[in-house]
Parts: C-alpha cells; structure tokens; sequence
C-alpha cells in the first residue's frame, strides 16, 4: 500500500500533517499506528474487513450514468451511489475499519465526533454490530438541527452528549470527544470521523475510505472503456473526497475537484471553505489550512451542511491543494441547495446537503470539461450520502410540506 | 530581572526543604488588568512560579473551569500581544514567570519573534500542552537562542522512552501531569502521581512539577512528600470566577487559597 503519495513517517503531507497532540495521547496514537499498519498488513484482516464492506454494509456502491441530467448539462455525469451504502452514506466504510481495529486491540468502548449526524449514526451502527459501548458528542447547535440522527444514535444503543462549548458545532465535539479519549484511551478508541486530526487518522481513515475512489475507477473502465476526465467530491474534513481521489492521484489526465462549503459567499464571513479561505495552522492534532483570525484563534465557520461546517481539513487536501494536484473551489449554500433540487427532480434522488455541493461544483466546471474534451467529456461526482436527514432543513429552505393547494391558498390570501 | 529561569525557583524552595508552589491563570481573566492583580496576589500570599495561560479557542487539555474563563477572556478582546504586558508586570514581582499555551497561537504569532518578545519582557520560558519535544515546532532552537525554558509534559501513559526524550529535551522543569484526563479540581490525587515522578526523576536531574487536580493545601502536601513542585490552576480560576461580582473579594479568597497551597508545600 505504499505510494509516493502516502504520508512519511511522521505522518507528514508535504508541509501538512504531523501530530501535534498532548502527551497523555501520543502513546494510544503510538499503539493505533502499530495496530493499524499491522492490520493492513494481515489477510485475514482486510479479509475480514472486505467481507463486512460488502455483506454488512453493501458495497460497492453503484457508479450511476445520471442520463437525463447529463443531457441537461451537455456533459457524461457519473454518480458514485455511496447514498445506497446501509446507514446512508460513505461513513459505513470508515467505522468498520475503526470499529474491526477496536476489536482487534481488545478495547471495549468507542467514542466520536459528528457534525451532521452521519458519522454518529455510523459508529453507533458499528458499535452495535460489534458490541462495544459507544458515546457521540455532538455540537448542540447540531443536535437541533439533525434531530433525526440524534434519535437514531439513541435507537441504536448511543448515548448522544451534546457539547455546548465554543460555537457548539463540529469542532467543539472533536475537542470534547479528544477530552473523553485522554481519560478513557486504556479501554476506549476514538472513532475518527474524518480523515484529518493526527497521524495516523488522515491515512487511516483514507485507506478505509479508499474503495469508493477504487470501485469508481474500475467501473467506470468497465462500463465506459475509459477512465473520467474529472472527479468531484465534496470537502469538510475530507473523508469522502479522500477516498475518491487516492485511486486517481497518478492517473494525471484525471482532474480532481474539491469542493468547499462557501455558505453565504466566500466574500463574506458565513462559510466554511478552509482551502479557499484558510491559512496554515494547527488544529486537532495536525498542521493544515485553518480558518483563523490573526491571533490564531479558530473562526466559527457556516455551512447550510452540518457535515461540512468544519473550519479545518484533511491535511492531506491541505498538500494536494498546495502542489496543484486537485483543485479546491467554494459552493454556496444557494448553488447546493439548487443542485439538491435538480437531481432530485432529474434523477429522483435526493442527495445529502453535503454530495449537493459536490454536484454543484461539477456542474461549474463541466463548461470548461466540454470545452476541452468534447461531449463525451464525463464527470464522477461522489454522492456521498442521502438527503432523507437533510429534509428539515430542505423544508425551510424551498418552503415545502404543506400541500401544494395549501401553498396556493395562502399565496392567493397574501395578495 | 532578577529571576529569568524558573530554576532559580526551585533550588530556593529546595534549600528551604520543601516543595515551590506553582499557580495558574488564564491572561485576561477576568480582565488584563484583574488577572495582573490576581496573579500578583498569588505571588504575595507564596506562589514560587506563575504560569501564565493564553486564552485559545480550541483548549484540548482543559476542564469546564479553565475553557470557561479562557473563553471569557477572548469575549473581553484578549488578543494574544497582551500576554507580554502581563508576563512584564508579574515578572515584575521577582517570581519566574512562564507562558503556558497551545501551539497555534505562537505559530500564528511567529515563533523566532514569540520567544523574542517574551524573553523580552522577562519571561522565563513556556509550557506548550499540545506539542511534545518530537513535534515538528522550530520552538526548541527559538527557546535556545533567547535563554528560555523549554517545558514539556509527561503524563502516566507516557512509555520509558518518552519520557527520557522529553526530558532530555525540556529545561527549568519537567511538568508531571499526573492523571489521565484534562484540567480541572479534583476530591483526591491520583495514585498515578508517585510512580510517574519516580519513573521521570529516574531520567533527569530537573525539577518535576506536579499538575492538574490539587485544590487544597492536604493535597499540596501530599504532593510535596515527593515532586518538586505542585501546580494548581483550576482550583485558582474557580475562586476568582466565585466571586465575578465583587474583584476584591475574588483577590482576597486568592490570597486565603494561596496561603492554604503554600504552607501544604512547607509541611
């Protein structure tokens, strides 16, 4: 598995990266390092491993010909189905690594962060099959708006903490769930739910994500002849995205797409796009850009997306993004939000707030793909997760549940 | 000034037979010039050495109490420049003043240009909680080149090779934590402490400080019988944040706490 682009062994990207943690954790990241790479390096393992990716968890994921939004954007569209994944989105991928790792190092408990609810619910679903206890911390600000995933935790067997501290959202969880880990890490492993924070976590979490970058790779050869000319995912910490762009990395015809929450623009102070925006720093246990003020103090970051409002990113991203491997563009809430609407009204699926800010990317960028490479310019776009945990915030959003006469009604009284 | 390394300290304490006190508090709590008072006061009433804590956003390490008071500091416009004009005035008292911090803020300061400013206004070195000595920092060489102490934690989780590299590379003293957890006051001490201090003074002729859990002076003196040191930090936070409405009787409870700390490390 070693590749130019892997981590050195200090776990550094280039200039990104590293462990920057206290020492009451350097000795469990110490032991997750040995653990992991011994793991990776054992058959039955990954065996193991690939057994429950694709019994338990039901990969791989389809890789989709979007045919009649493609007509409409003049372009081939791929959409790889992690949507279809159990639990609902890529994250299944991420936890039975983490949680099969748990077993492996006999420890007893798992703890982890989420933002949007995706990775809790994945964890939670993990913990369950492997019967381990499991504590997620959540961003209060994030428990209210994703009370749906909060409830599902708790159906599966999670105690849900909501963490009021600083801006009460996905940071703020990652550092309360850090504070667990220093007093628990004899029995308790941290679950990480993104492929940032300290080594090993950015290449663990990239290896176990790997296969939705792999999988497209080959079904696309397999049913296109070819490989794409670009992929797109979408970027909070990077896990989604990472795991897509590990297979294309040497393919260098291949553009690669990130594509950052930029809230209300990234003009103004509303978003949560790291690269775009962000200066070198250090944040949860690695160097990586940083929203940041000039004291270095994290800037609260926005995102209509729970599961992108994060003010770092994979330190990974951070090299790819600085050597010009990938490209890392802002999307706004608004261009998310209407690229949600289109595929669901193109394609009858309703993806995630998150993955609609991959497809409205590529939508940007698909002009400039056509223009170079013809009609047959094609596209993958990570569909990392469903919507069905978004419909709260697509209800406020496009004003919808209330009958369309009902809508009518009161625009006619409103006149 | 009269006492640049937090060494000069120790040895004092260690000629009186008996462990040096060492208190903490967040700059700018409850304000810049109410946690110059405070920390003043620490100093009269028989602290040794004052770690001074930079307020960050994002404190990994610390408990409710000291994330608490750190976010109330930012809300009241600490920037991180002010830390320097409170390390002058408590340095000021003769006491070895350090700055205890995360890392992102130095960095974003500039770390040659960190080091130069606190050496400047005479402050004896820093405590960084999140970086360890193999952290990739630059901080060992600017601490050299300005003559500041170099302090790195170990804590009981840490394997016998760590803890020789950490304090091969730490200078003035070694910071103990002595339980697995972040910050914050604690009933009784941890059983964790002797062993580690063992384990650490095994590898190093420095001092070792005791930190995070001691709120009294039974706990200070238990600590005594064995570190060189006991750090108190939450313990003075909640005191000071007690008495939010009325500063001066915040600094007089200080002044009885420190005075209770002080002679449990003289017993």
């Amino acid at each position: 598995m070693t590749s130019r682009h892997d981590a050195d062994e200090l776990g550094f990207f280039g200039d990104f990266g590293g462990r920057f943690m206290p020492e009451a954790l350097v000795a469990a990241l110490d032991e997750l390092t040995a653990e992991w790479e011994a793991a990776m390096a054992d058959p039955a393992f990954i065996g193991e491993f690939e057994r429950l990716l694709r019994d338990y968890a039901g990969t791989p994921s389809k890789l989709y010909h979007a045919e009649r939004l493609s007509a409409q954007v003049g372009a081939r569209v791929l959409l790889k189905r992690e949507d279809l994944n159990h639990t609902g989105a890529h994250k299944i991928r991420n936890v039975m690594g983490q949680a099969l790792l748990t077993k492996r190092m006999g420890k007893t408990r798992v703890i982890a962060e989420t933002g949007a609810g995706q990775h809790g619910v994945a964890s939670a679903t993990a913990a369950a099959y492997f019967g381990l206890d499991c504590t997620v911390y959540m961003g209060k600000v994030d428990t209210e708006r994703q009370a749906l995933n909060v409830a599902r935790m708790q159906m599966l067997g999670a105690e849900v903490i909501a963490v009021d501290a600083g801006s009460a959202t996905l940071k703020d969880a990652i550092n309360e769930a850090l504070r667990d880990w220093v007093a628990s890490v004899d029995h308790t492993a941290y679950l990480f739910g993104t492929a940032a924070g300290p080594h090993p976590f950015p290449s663990m979490v990239r290896e176990f994500c790997r296969g939705i970058g792999d999988e497209s790779r080959e079904q696309c050869l397999e049913q296109f002849g070819r490989l794409p000319d670009a992929v797109a995912a979408c970027v909070g910490g990077g896990s989604n995205a990472i795991g897509m762009f590990t297979a294309f990395l040497d393919d260098e015809d291949v553009k690669i797409y990130g594509l950052e929450p930029g809230g209300d623009g990234v003009d103004t102070d509303r978003h949560a796009a790291t690269i775009w925006a962000g200066e070198s720093g250090v944040l949860h246990g690695a160097r990586t850009y940083v929203l940041q003020d000039e004291d270095g103090q994290t800037i609260e970051s926005h995102s209509i997306s729970a599961g992108l409002d994060y003010p770092g990113v994979g330190p990974q991203h951070a090299h790819l993004a600085k050597t010009g491997r990938a490209q890392y563009l802002p999307v706004t809430d608004t261009e998310a939000m209407d690229a949600m609407a289109l595929l669901a009204r193109t394609e009858g699926i309703i993806p995630a707030i998150e993955s609609s800010h991959a497809l409205a990317g590529a939508l940007k960028v698909i002009p400039d793909l056509v223009a170079e490479k013809g009609p047959d310019a094609t596209i993958i776009v990570n569909l990392s997760g469903r919507g069905d945990k978004d419909m709260g915030t697509a209800i406020e959003w496009f004003g919808l549940g209330r009958s369309n006469n009902e809508q009518s009604n009161t625009e006619e009284n409103a006149k | 000034m009269t006492a640049k390394s937090t060494a000069s300290a120790f040895a004092r304490a260690r000629e009186e037979g008996r462990s040096a006190l060492i208190g903490y508090l967040p700059a700018g709590f409850p304000t810049k010039q109410g946690s110059i008072d405070a920390m003043r006061v620490m100093v009269e009433n028989g602290c040794d050495v004052i770690e001074v804590g930079l307020p960050y956003s994002d404190p990994v390490m610390d408990g409710p109490t000291i994330q608490a008071a750190a976010q109330t500091a930012l809300e009241n416009g600490f920037r991180t420049r002010d830390v320097f004009d409170i390390v002058e005035a408590v340095a000021a008292t003769g006491a070895p003043t350090l700055v205890m911090t995360y890392w992102n803020p130095v960095e974003r300061y500039g770390v040659d240009k960190f080091a130069a400013d606190l050496a400047g206004v005479g402050g004896a070195g820093l405590i960084t909680a999140d970086i360890t000595p193999d952290s990739v920092t630059g901080w060992d060489e600017a601490a050299d080149a300005n003559d500041l102490d170099k302090v790195y934690l170990v804590a009981p989780s840490s394997t016998e090779e760590r803890v020789a590299m950490t304090t091969a590379n730490c200078r003035g003293f070694v910071y103990a934590t002595a339980v697995m957890g972040v910050t914050g006051a604690r009933d009784s001490t941890s059983d964790l402490a002797g062993p580690l201090v063992a384990r650490t003074k095994a590898t190093t002729d420095l001092p070792v400080g005791v930190g995070l859990g001691v709120s009294n002076g039974d706990q200070a003196a238990e600590i005594a019988k064995f570190a060189d040191g006991v750090i108190v930090g939450s313990a003075f936070v909640r005191v000071l944040a007690e008495h939010a409405d009325d500063p001066a009787a915040g600094l007089e409870a200080l002044a009885v706490l420190t005075r209770d700390l002080a002679a449990g490390v003289r017993r």
